[in-house]
This record gives C-alpha cells, structure tokens and sequence, in this order.
C-alpha cells in the first residue's frame, strides 16, 4: 500500500516535474512566469496526433515533426508578444500569457473540438514490472520517469558547461549589461522560450498517453507544474524536478490515507505552507532585493 | 498624466462642473432605463454592474495596491454561497444575508492576505490561483452546498416585495452598485487610499515612511474580496442557480481582464472596462448569429476548423485583447480616454 503510493506518487510527479521543468526554463532566463506553457504543449500534442492519425505519418516523424512546431511555437510567440510589451512588469507579463493561453485554448477548441481522442504512443501503460510484493509500475511510467531525468540532467548541463546556457543566466541576471557583454539578448529569449516549449511538449506527449488528449488536457497538468516550481524554487532545475516528485508523492499519499476528493486542494496548500516558511522555495537561493 | 495642483485637487471627489453635469445625467439615465428598455437589455445592464462591482473591488486589489489575483472567483464563490446558504438555512431576510455574505468573503480575503504579506509577484499569483481552485473543489464536496448538484436560489424578496423580474432585480442591483462605487471612490480619497498607492510603488519605501504593510496588505485583500462577495451574491440572483462549475478560473481570468482592459487603479478603467467585456461576452455567445461576421466564420468552421467548435471563438477574441492591450496601451481604455482629453485641452497646441 505505503510503496505502491509512493511508486504511483513518483510516476506522476514525474509529469509534474517536466512542467515544472518548462516553467523554470523561462522563468531563470526572463523571469516571466508563463501561464501559456500548458497550452503550447497540449497544442503540440495535437499536432502529433494529426501527423499520426491525418496524415498517417510514423512515430518518429510525427513526434519530431511536433518537436519543431512547439519550439517554433515558442519562438515566435516571444518573438511577437513578449517582446513587445511595453513597460513589462510582473503582472502585464502575466497578462500577455493568460493572453495567450486563451488564444491558444480558443484555436485548439475550434479546430479539434472537445471530443476526447486517444493519443497512440508506442510505450504501454498497461505492461508492469514487479517492483516489490506489492509494487508494480508500468513501462510508461518508467518512460516517463526516465524523460524527466534526462531533460533535467541535460537541462543542468547545457546551463551550466555550454556558452548559450551561461548567456542565458546572465540574461537574467542583468539584460542590460548582458547586452553589454556582447551577448545577443532577443534571440537567447526567442532560444529559451522554444526550449521550454519542446520540454513542455515531451510532458504533453506522455500525459496524453496515459489520459485522453483533449483541449484541456494540461490544465491540471500545468497548475501541479506550477506547485512544483514553487516548491522547488523558481531558479533551480532540480529543485523543479524534486518538487515534482515530492508533490506527486505528497498528493498520493493524501489520497490514499486521508481523502481523494480533497487531494487536489493539497497541492496548494503545501505551496501556501512551504512559501510562508521558505519564500524562494525548498531548493533555491533566496536573493534579497536590493532597494 | 493628470496633473494635480494642490492637495485639495487631488482629494476632491468630482473634480469640476462639467463632471458633476454628466455623473448627473449618466444617474438620470440609469433611473429611468427600466421603463423603456426590454427585458433582455435590463438583464445586460444586470450583468454589467455586477461585473462592475466585482472589476472594481479587484482593481483596488491589483491596481491600487499592486497585489496580483488570479483567485478571485473563489471570492465570487463564496459571496454566491453564502448569500443563499444564509437564506435557505438560516432563513435570514436578503437585506441582512447579502451583507453577510460578504463580510464572510471579506474573511477569507483577510485569511488570504496573510500569506501573501510574505509572498510578490508569481508567488503571490500562483498562490491566489490556487486559492480560487481549491474554493471551488472544497464547495463542490460539501452537501451543506448542494455539492455538485448545486443550490437553488429562493425567491427574491425585499421587505416583503417579491422580486421575480428583471426590471426588480435591476432595481436592486444597480443602486447597489452606485453606492459602492461612490464608496470605493472615498476610500482613494483617503488616507488608506494613498497608503495603498505607497504600497503598490514601493512596498519598502512605504514601510520606511510608517505605512504598515501588514495592515494595509490584508485590508486590500478584504475589502477587495468583500465587493467580490457582494457581487457574487447579486449574481447568484441573477443566474437562479449556482454549482461549483460556475465559478472556474475562466472567470477570475476574465474579472482580470477587465480591470487591464479598463486600465488599472482608474476606478472609471474598471467601469469601462467591465461593461466592454461584459457586452463582448453575451455578443461572443451567439456568435454564429451576427450579421457579416457570422457568416464569415461558419463558412471558416466549415472549411478549415469545425461547425461545433465556433463558440470557442471567444476565447481567441479574448485572449487577442488582453495582450494588445498590454503591448499597445498599458493603461487601457483610460488610457485612450486621458489621451482624448489631453488633446482637447491642449488644442490648437
């Protein structure tokens, strides 16, 4: 009971990480807080969808195919909204994405309808392994399990060890002087908001795969990445990818002892409990403002 | 942008003659409006002054103080609730229920606020998205409520009046809402108003000055939630029927949007702001009917999107709005309206 909570916790938490993931990207390179992410992705998985079932394409060209048309996507939303605003603060920029969302909901909705539609993907979920006496999980979850952490460790890497990655924390730190520095601002923006896009469009793919792809696919989805940001801290991909797995684990464990009606509601009131202790989150560096 | 010369300027509440004259004839109007218009355009106006109310106690919340909510339909939720909940269980009378549902809002703002005195910016939004989720998912479980079934309002009744149309629910509302409004344009008026604006510029710097941030913080977040309640509870009335479906995070986007699209801290902004989403919401519904534009895009659906998904237009129409908005003109339609001004006071210059 207590291990398979924990297991199924961890599977899920997984999902969670990967939009917490996405999110983290943005934020530690242009520190806005994108409400959009969610529906870039589920946009994406739907355009794999129509590579595979339209237009009968493979696997792997479909997916790469999506691939492209989230980073895309990405791109050129920062490219033509983002940028653009004008005196950006905290809310307006959480205003162009609420924005966006609901133009990228809209147009999903019109063209694909709210029917539910079941999203083919090569890894079961019905094939288990044994873990234990009474511990099973899945191959996708294992798949997904894998994906988070190997986005995270190439995500660490790239950030840490390659030239861009450097640039892009940079950008963050200070766009003025970075600018000064010789780096090329607008497109290490247009580059971080195509790879938060693809990272969210690996989380849409897996969570199609286990649920039904419809228009609001990764709301959820997106509101458990955001806790898992917080809770991890909104400057540390690992923290990202821990509080994922900390989120999942703390909501199935919720669920299985105390209620499964309220297990949505824990969510955030650990994000409500864990901010009023630690304001920058479990994993990050808290930088204090100066005045 | 509009400049004041003096302190007594600035804290005057109608600020010249011609002002005056036109508050006048807008109160004149709204008087007489039930008796010639038709049923449908007094429900429009219903709704529109309950959105207004709501916009309002939201602008105070995020223009005027700087605290960003995306949870305000969690307000709007349990102002609704409790209105009826006071009414059906406590048998309370609606004059005494309405008001107490939304001090009862007011609470939860209080209890809300607490944690964002130490919480800014996304924090501070993803915590109130998350406040406005769980209000709904906790209403929906409850049996007191209705559950998901949802609750049943009773008969509107005023002192022993019955209010069964939209002409009397018009009468009720709307005088609601000038108070309020009226009320809220006091309250920047003074010195709490100011404190506020302190906040919102620099929360440090208004600390250093003597402002309490902990006090100001939270009664933003109640008297914000307190005009969200009483709002909630007028609509309510208004539907005839509420359940935990009503209240989703759509509508806390938009009660958002039309605070940015009015122009935030501008009390008119959010008027303007409120009745403009407001009427693109019930045109947007019947999309498909509008004369040129519908056409247009059913012949659209049919071609490259589908018939079933047409209604969904809106959100696109919505969401392309809200970041023009923010990318062309920050202060919103107040913007646009100081900028009217400006050039015909300073004309022929």
């Amino acid at each position: 009971m207590l291990g398979q909570l924990i297991a199924s916790g961890i599977a899920i938490g997984a999902t969670y990480a990967l939009m917490a993931l996405a999110m983290v990207i943005i934020y530690k390179t242009s520190e806005v807080l994108n409400f959009a992410q969610g529906d870039m992705a589920m946009l994406s998985a739907f355009i794999a969808y129509m590579c595979l079932s339209t237009y009968g394409l493979g696997f792997a060209m479909s997916f790469t195919l999506a691939l492209a048309f989230a980073f895309g996507l990405g791109a050129v939303l920062e490219f033509a909204f983002l940028r653009r605003a004008k005196e950006p603060n905290v809310l307006g920029l959480i205003i162009i994405t609420l924005g966006l969302e609901m133009v990228l909901y809209g147009l999903a909705s019109w063209r694909w309808g709210s029917d539910q539609k079941d999203f083919p993907f090569p890894v079961s979920d019905f094939d288990v392994h044994q873990l234990g006496a009474d511990v099973v999980i899945s191959d996708l979850n294992l798949v997904t399990l894998g994906v988070a952490c190997a986005l995270m460790i190439l995500l660490y890497v790239f950030f840490r060890y390659t030239k861009v990655g450097v640039a892009m924390k940079a950008t963050q730190q200070n766009q003025q002087a970075a600018r000064l520095m010789g780096i090329r601002v607008g497109r290490i923006m247009m580059l971080t908001w195509g790879m938060s896009s693809v990272v969210g469009a690996c989380a849409a793919f897996l969570i199609a795969s286990t649920d039904t792809l419809d228009p609001n696919l990764m709301w959820t989805p997106q509101l458990k990445g955001f806790s898992a940001a917080v809770l991890g801290g909104m400057t540390s991909l690992v923290g990202a990818v821990l509080g994922g797995f900390i989120l999942g684990v703390v909501e199935n464990l919720f669920g299985g002892y105390v209620s499964v009606e309220f297990k949505a509601v824990v969510a955030f009131a650990v994000i409500v409990l864990i901010l009023c202790v630690k304001p920058s989150g479990l994993f990050a560096k808290h930088y204090v403002r100066k005045v | 942008m509009d400049m004041k010369r003096d302190y007594y300027e600035d804290v005057r509440l109608l600020d010249s003659g011609p002002q005056v004259f036109w508050l006048v004839l807008l109160l004149a109007a709204l008087s007489v409006f039930p008796f010639w218009a038709d049923s449908y355009q007094i429900y429009t106006l219903n709704l529109m002054a309950i959105n207004v109310i709501v916009a309002l106690g939201l602008n105070l919340l995020v223009g005027y103080t700087g605290q960003i909510s995306l949870g305000h339909a969690g307000f709007f939720a349990i102002g609704a609730y409790s209105t009826l909940a006071l009414m059906l269980n406590a048998h309370l009378p609606f004059v005494l229920a309405l008001p107490l549902a939304g001090f009862i809002s007011a609470a939860f703002g209080f209890l809300l606020g607490l944690p964002a005195l130490r919480l800014e910016g996304p924090y501070l939004a993803i915590a109130t998205l998350g406040f406005g989720l769980t209000i709904t998912q906790i209403l929906g479980r409850l049996d007191a409520f209705g559950g998901h079934m949802g609750l049943q309002a009773p008969p509107l009744d005023l002192f022993g009046l019955k209010v069964a149309t939209d002409a009397g629910r018009y009468a009720v509302i709307m005088p609601i809402c000038v108070v309020m409004t009226w009320g809220l344009r006091n309250l920047t008026k003074t010195r709490v108003g100011r404190a506020f604006v302190a906040v919102r510029d620099s929360d440090i710097a208004a600390e250093c000055i003597g402002v309490n941030l902990t006090y100001y913080k939270t009664l933003a977040f109640a008297v914000s939630a307190f005009f969200t309640g009483i709002g909630g509870g007028l609509m309510a009335f208004i539907l005839g029927f509420i359940s935990p479906h009503t209240f989703n995070v759509m509508v806390s986007i938009m009660f958002l949007a039309m605070v940015v699209v009015g122009g935030l801290g501008s009390i008119l902004g959010s008027i303007m702001g409120a009745v403009l989403i407001t009427w693109l919401q019930l045109e947007l519904a019947r999309i498909g009917e509008l004369p040129y534009l519908g056409p247009l895009l059913t012949e659209l659906s049919q071609q490259v999107f589908t018939l079933s998904g047409l209604p969904n237009v809106q959100y696109v129409v919505f969401g392309l709005i809200m970041v023009l908005i923010i990318i062309v003109e920050p202060l919103g339609l107040y913007g646009f309206w100081i900028r009217t001004k400006i050039y015909w006071r300073t004309w022929p210059f």
